[in-house]
């Protein structure tokens, strides 16, 4: 790639090499979702006709349509240049662009997940540096216990507890649903606000829960790798506060490793906004690919899938880029 | 040392951790209850008296109430976790073997073979696994048994075979391999003779975790009408049952959801007193 041109920063060559990397993965990405839709028996409009009583006729305009009856490498092709030029075809259920469905969806996701995101790196960074600093003592042991049974709770169980609990049997928080609809455009903004926020505390707070152990997990062993450096020793024999010890020189350094988290929660918080949108009502990707399964809208999961994947694919590369700038160590490995 | 020694002195090593301890006993109870309560317990499928013992809440007779057709919900946890248990178990081994052949292949062989096998694992890690799940899901109408376990299987070794690959190249120039090599060992044989024995602690950790991961994701796809279908008793099927009920009938929702988290959570448990016993280093 970059060989030839002799003098090319070996920083830049790297970054380069990772987003080539980067790039062929989702490539491959790209077939893989494809060849996964098509290994379903038959094609995905058969079963339009046995539920909704299609004639051959009609089934075969609807293949024609979404160019099912096509040999599959030309399929692949055509759904490849598609992509290229930013179309993820049409939903077999709405007779919409799929990026029209996705573009409604994912300001409310981005509200959800960017919350989420929010509380729980804040809230598991500080519960993880906790941790290691009374590593052993009862305080890291039930942080440990506690946040591992929130990572065994399925999502859409303590979801529906919560909703039922909180919502209906304590009325403290709406059940469900993104804002109240008895509000009208005149309400000030004020109260709109504080209904949007009362209605993101409980969806927001069952993603944290189920996802928060790893974080903590993370930034407790960075911590715990950071605390017995010299450095730190050094810091602590030129009479420095323990305070400023912890805060500006281990929990500084063992930040780097949580960088990696990113990565590694994205998958994490999509699967669990499926179920946590689709319990709580919230107009999400997540509930719009629940509603894709219940109609079998293969074009609809296909289009969320790629997305998904795409900002995996995304997150990882930003992860080792910001990576690679902040920590010099990193590069020559 | 056999496979049944190296087996007994991994669970001793998770048995001196208090965690492995919570972890093993607490599975031990719930495996016990799943195998051994079934024939003791109502039919799960039984349907005494729709009219008289239809949401029963908990109390003597049902220590867990009924459901809406009158089901005992503690038979039907008791049943659905041997389900949900014989299911993820199949599972994970199957993906266990597959991850573990390919990790093999991929370490020993490198080159061509290496680049084109992790290439894919790199792609088919960054497709969140529920949504490959879906896809290959979506076209059943009601999917058998079998079939839910292979799809299970099958998709859940991308992780495992990096783990194994990466093991396999850090054990392929110690002297036991060259060694072997060197009295013209084929390499099917060094492969599976003197490497593999060496990845098994590492893989018995990630199999362990693993067993989590599918009764979490069996749970969810039966929550949405796409795994174990009704009337099989199963876990997150008896949360879909539960949810248009929950505000009438909150029990047939919070028991079945308190086994997925006590099971999960032991079965993590020993997965993490297990890798601390197989790398000291990490705890």
């Amino acid at each position: 790639m970059a060989s030839g041109t002799g003098v090319v920063h070996p920083v830049t060559r790297w970054l380069l090499r990772r987003a080539a990397q980067a790039g062929v993965t989702l490539v491959v990405v790209t077939v893989l979702l494809f060849f996964l839709m098509r290994l379903a028996p038959g094609d995905p409009l058969g079963q339009l006709g046995d539920e909704r009583q299609y004639t051959q006729a009609q089934l075969a305009v609807l293949r024609h349509l979404y160019h099912t009856d096509q040999p599959l490498l030309r399929q692949l092709a055509s759904w490849a240049m598609a992509l290229l030029h930013g179309d993820l075809g049409s939903s077999f259920s709405e007779h919409r662009p799929v990026t029209a469905l996705i573009a409604e969806r994912l300001p409310a996701t981005l509200q959800l997940g960017g919350t989420v995101l929010l509380v729980n790196f804040t809230l598991g960074l500080w519960l993880g540096a906790v941790q290691a600093v009374r590593r052993g003592g009862w305080i890291d042991r039930w942080l440990t216990t506690l946040s591992l049974a929130g990572f065994a709770m399925p999502s859409f169980w303590l979801g529906l507890m919560l909703a039922w609990l909180v919502g209906v049997k304590w009325r403290l928080l709406p059940p469900g649903g993104i804002a109240n609809p008895l509000l009208g455009p005149d309400t000030p903004w004020w109260i709109l606000a504080t209904d949007r926020l009362a209605h993101l505390i409980l969806p927001a707070a069952t993603l944290v829960i189920v996802s928060i152990a790893i974080t903590m997990r993370y930034q407790r062993r960075a911590m715990l790798e950071v605390l017995p450096l010299p450095y730190i020793v050094a810091a602590r024999a030129k009479g420095l506060p323990e305070s400023v010890v912890r805060r500006h020189h281990a929990w500084r350094n063992a930040l780097f490793p949580v960088l990696t988290l990113v990565g590694l929660w994205l998958p994490i918080l999509v699967t669990g906004s499926v179920f946590v949108e689709a319990v709580f009502a919230w107009p999400g990707l997540g509930s719009l690919a629940a509603e894709a399964i219940g109609r079998r809208d293969y074009p609809l999961l296909m289009g969320t899938g790629m997305l998904v994947s795409a900002m995996v694919i995304g997150g990882g590369l930003l992860t080792d880029v910001a990576y690679a700038l902040l920590d010099p160590r990193v590069r020559w490995a | 040392m056999g496979l049944t020694d190296f087996i007994r002195q991994l669970l001793a090593a998770v048995w001196r951790r208090p965690a492995g301890r919570v972890g093993l006993s607490t599975l031990g109870i719930v495996l016990i209850a799943a195998l051994a309560a079934p024939p003791f317990l109502p039919d799960p499928a039984a349907q005494p008296d729709i009219v008289e013992q239809a949401s029963l809440p908990p109390g003597a007779g049902h220590p867990f109430g009924t459901d809406q057709l009158s089901r005992d919900i503690l038979a039907r946890v008791a049943w659905g976790g041997r389900i949900s248990l014989a299911v993820a178990g199949l599972a994970v081994v199957l993906s266990a073997t597959i991850g573990a052949g390919v990790g093999l292949v991929a370490g020993y062989l490198g080159g061509l073979v290496d680049t084109a096998l992790m290439r894919l694992v790199d792609a088919a890690l960054a497709i969140p696994r529920l949504f490959i799940l879906l896809l290959l899901l979506v076209v059943w109408e009601r999917i058998p048994l079998p079939a839910l376990i292979l799809i299970l299987g099958t998709t859940g070794w991308f992780g495992t075979s990096r783990l194994v690959r990466g093991e396999v190249l850090r054990l392929r120039h110690e002297p036991f391999v060259t060694g072997a090599e060197a009295l013209g060992a084929r390499r099917t044989r060094v492969m599976f003779r003197h490497l593999f024995p060496n990845t098994l602690g590492p893989l018995l950790v990630a199999a362990t975790l693993g067993v989590g991961e599918v009764i979490l994701l069996e749970a969810g796809l039966s929550f949405l009408g796409l795994g174990i279908q009704p009337p099989t008793p199963s876990w997150g099927g008896m949360i879909l049952d539960a949810k248009p009920v929950l505000i009438t009938a909150p029990w047939t929702g919070l028991f079945p959801g308190l086994a997925i988290v006590v099971t999960v959570l032991a079965v993590n448990l020993v997965g993490d007193a297990l890798a601390g016993a197989v790398n000291p280093r990490e705890s």
